[in-house]
């Protein structure tokens, strides 16, 4: 039981980094119709800036503390969002009106290309950093087993519900948050009403990187790794996260990202232990799980647990 | 926000070519008039540098963290340590400055842009009959010409192999217009099935080859049929899955695949039961022909085998898109919904497309263990599939001929540049973006309908609207 819940709190820490990513795929998908398959990239680079700026802060002496953590999260937000402003604004704004796959083809194509402008200018290697945060708080203790939340699980929670809080508000109560609305409803409607729907459209972008700046930063200082190639298979599963809440639903992303990160920790905790049919399953497969989730929500529940049903137009 | 709308894309709209002809796009009508023609003012070399200054003042902000600062593991294996590349930066940010300002003057100076029009497009169109035929001669003599090296051999064969993909993969894209972001699964299927028979079972390359296929096509129904109801976006992302799910599957199933060891030893093909021995010996195809015994023979064998196994791909869809279930495809690809209410079936349609590019892709696997001689899950992974439907796309969707010279440039263009290891899948993430902006419907974007009422007309790729992927 202790160990459940310990995986349980695991679980959702993870769970959060994958609802800030989610959201960032909900948006774009919302407001251009268009999976952004650089996201995850994007993501990485989140997690590259964060690593540098850490790195930077400790050689000049002052990398511990919460106000060093702030400040490498505004520089990677700020680097991060120029990033995915630089990235809508090359690759997908020119293809506006062109056809319906181009833009997925240019994604792919951005992708690639920030994966391996990292791997040259980066370098392949894994990088490692230092435990910034440290330290515990024990819930429960009992007959060998101990349950415990760690500080950083507890920033990674407060952190994202925090950004979530920030951006929910801005969506849902500012001019900038109509604008976005009205562009998801009817792009050449909102045109018409005098709303600049290109700049809507970047400076959706703009959020949605910066969030997922949030995630590779929490991502890095829990896993204290960083490499070119970890946002594919993040990403993919937070597109998984988004796809599962309902693709334009804010609150599903963040659902989306919670059961995701709780399947993946449970399948990890629990397969192939001696337990039913737990034994048959191989903690290898957690991907393929996340995978099949995938392909499951899409067949059978196409519009997510909060999702509204798409009309299908002639 | 709630609720994907899902953008008004219909076929006027997604066929109006953008950007350089005047036809004002849907998000132009936003206000602020963008590009170099802005103010109107202002004299075009001032709003010029302008602009390339704010261009530059981007890149400085993206490079200096990722590039003037390099991040490495300290010699002594503990923290991270930072090493300055301030050159760099400012050769980078000195090469967007320079690029955006030439772009910028270029474009206020060019006049402006006439649409393609139908006729230039049939020009390229008689243009390819010439050239197609040139290719397949220089296809055909390639290993008998003198100066054909070893090296040259070996990469036609890379070449060839890619083309098969290439068109196997256009039938799934290119004619129905399914985006699949998974082909390399079953190319793996076809390559796993021939490792595993032969090595199990003892069974010879021409018997695999039809088993390889019949897999790799049942192993596209088996994805097809639940992907039927997606469309467009989500489909990719599913068959991105699916071929993701098959390698982690042969990745973790040791028992069967040997895991990421993969399998070695597959025997190589011979030619009607001559082997093609290094040594020569009885029984060989160099002894049957009273030839010197050579391993440039079994070179010359592959590659006639792949060419005969890509112009029965290419063959088979210039022959399918002339039936009824071809000209289905077509009709899909354009609208799914007209398709419907005109009672074709879209399920079956859908699923012949899936499984006949899966059955070519699976022969291009057990082609490519047979050459190796060792498969392993690393020859899988979604890089394959993304070159593949890169040469797909750069070629022009449903364009062979397009997608056969994409192929000899993709696959050539990494082999010249094999020194910059680092740099060419960068320069070619680049290039499918660049492809994209540039040419959205590829390098031969012309789409000539396969059957036609009455007089048989080309019309320019950039003027049909896709309604759904």
């Amino acid at each position: 039981m202790a160990y459940a819940l310990q995986q349980l709190i695991n679980g959702v820490a993870l769970g959060m980094i994958y609802g800030l990513i989610a959201v960032g795929y909900t948006m774009v998908y919302g407001i251009i119709g268009m999976i952004n398959f650089a996201h995850g990239d994007i993501f990485m680079v989140g997690a590259f800036v964060s690593l540098i700026s850490f790195v930077l802060l400790s050689t000049g002496g002052w990398a511990a503390g919460p106000g060093a953590v702030l400040l490498v999260l505004l520089i990677s937000m700020a680097i991060t969002a120029l990033y995915g402003w630089s990235v809508e604004r090359i690759a997908y704004r020119p293809l506006r009106g062109s056809f319906r796959l181009a833009p997925l083809i240019s994604a792919i194509g951005m992708s690639i290309v920030l994966q391996n402008f990292v791997q040259v200018s980066q370098g392949a290697r894994a990088k490692p950093i230092e435990p910034v945060i440290r330290g515990s708080v024990e819930l429960w203790h009992g007959n060998g087993f101990s349950v415990s939340v760690s500080t950083m699980q507890i920033v990674i929670v407060v952190v994202t519900l925090a950004v979530l809080a920030v951006f929910t508000w801005l969506v849902t109560s500012t001019k900038l948050g109509r604008a976005m609305r009205a562009c998801e409803q009817d792009r050449k409607m909102a045109g018409l009403l005098g709303i600049d729907t290109d700049r809507t459209i970047s400076i959706t972008f703009v959020i949605g990187a910066a969030l997922a700046a949030v995630a590779g930063t929490l991502y890095l200082l829990r896993y204290g790794l960083a490499d070119f190639f970890m946002g594919f298979i993040v990403g993919v599963k937070a597109f998984t996260a988004a796809v599962l809440g309902g693709v334009g639903s804010l609150p599903g992303a963040l659902l989306g990202g919670l059961l995701i990160g709780l399947i993946e920790t449970l399948w990890s905790a629990y397969a192939g232990q001696d337990m039913f049919l737990l034994r048959e399953l191989n903690p290898a497969y957690k991907d393929v799980a996340a995978f099949a989730i995938l392909i499951a929500t899409l067949i059978f529940l196409p519009s997510g647990l909060l999702g509204r049903a798409e009309v299908e137009k002639v | 926000m709630s609720g994907a709308s899902r953008l008004p894309e219909g076929p006027h709209v997604g066929g109006v070519p953008h950007n350089d002809d005047g036809v004002p796009e849907p998000g132009e009508m936003g206000g602020i008039p963008r590009g170099p023609e802005a103010p109107a003012s202002r004299p075009p070399v001032v709003h010029a540098l302008r602009d390339a200054g704010l261009a530059a003042l981007v890149a400085l902000g993206l490079f200096v963290p990722l590039v003037g600062l390099r991040t490495d593991v300290g010699p002594s294996g503990g923290g991270l340590i930072l090493r300055t590349r301030w050159a760099d930066v400012a050769i980078l940010v000195g090469i967007v400055f320079a690029g955006r300002l030439a772009m910028n003057l270029w474009s206020s100076l060019r006049p402006a842009g006439r649409p393609r029009t139908a006729r230039r497009t049939a020009q390229i169109a008689r243009i390819g009959t010439f050239v197609a035929p040139l290719f397949l001669g220089f296809a055909v003599l390639m290993p008998l010409l003198p100066w054909t090296t070893r090296y040259g051999l070996d990469l036609g064969v890379l070449v060839l192999t890619y083309v098969m993909l290439g068109w196997g993969l256009n039938i799934v894209v290119g004619l129905a217009g399914l985006l699949d972001l998974g082909y390399v699964a079953f190319y793996a299927v076809g390559a796993y099935t021939y490792a595993l028979l032969s090595t199990t079972y003892g069974l010879s390359f021409w018997v695999c080859l039809p088993l390889a296929g019949i897999f790799a096509a049942f192993a596209g129904m088996l994805l097809g049929f639940p992907v039927l109801r997606l469309r467009g976006d989500y489909l990719a992302i599913v068959t991105l899955a699916f071929g993701e799910i098959i390698r982690v599957v042969l990745l973790n199933w040791v028992s069967l695949t040997g895991g990421p060891n993969g399998i070695s030893g597959i025997p190589r093909p011979s030619f009607f039961g001559l082997s093609f021995s290094a040594g020569g010996g009885p029984g060989s195809f160099a002894d049957f022909f009273g030839l010197e015994p050579s391993p440039t023979h079994r070179a010359v064998f592959l590659y006639y085998l792949i060419l005969v196994l890509a112009l029965l791909t290419n063959w088979v869809t210039l022959r399918l898109r002339r039936q009824p279930l071809g000209r289905a495809w077509e009709a899909l690809r354009e609208d799914e919904i007209a398709c419907r209410a005109l009672g074709i079936n879209v399920t079956n349609t859908k699923l012949t497309a899936f499984a006949i590019g899966a059955m070519f892709g699976g022969f291009a696997g057990a082609f490519f263990a047979t050459r190796q001689a060792f498969v392993s899950p690393e020859s899988f992974t979604f890089i394959e599939s993304a070159i593949i439907l890169a040469i797909v796309v750069l070629g022009g969707l449903g364009s062979q001929l397009g997608v056969a010279i994409a192929a000899l440039v993709l696959i050539g263009g990494f082999e010249a540049f094999r020194d910059f290891e680092e740099y060419r899948m960068l320069v070619f993430g680049a290039a499918m973006v660049v492809i994209m902006v540039w040419r959205p419907r590829g390098l031969v974007s012309s789409r000539k309908p396969s059957v036609a009422l009455g007089e048989r007309k080309a019309i320019s790729g950039d003027l049909v609207g896709e309604g759904h992927g």
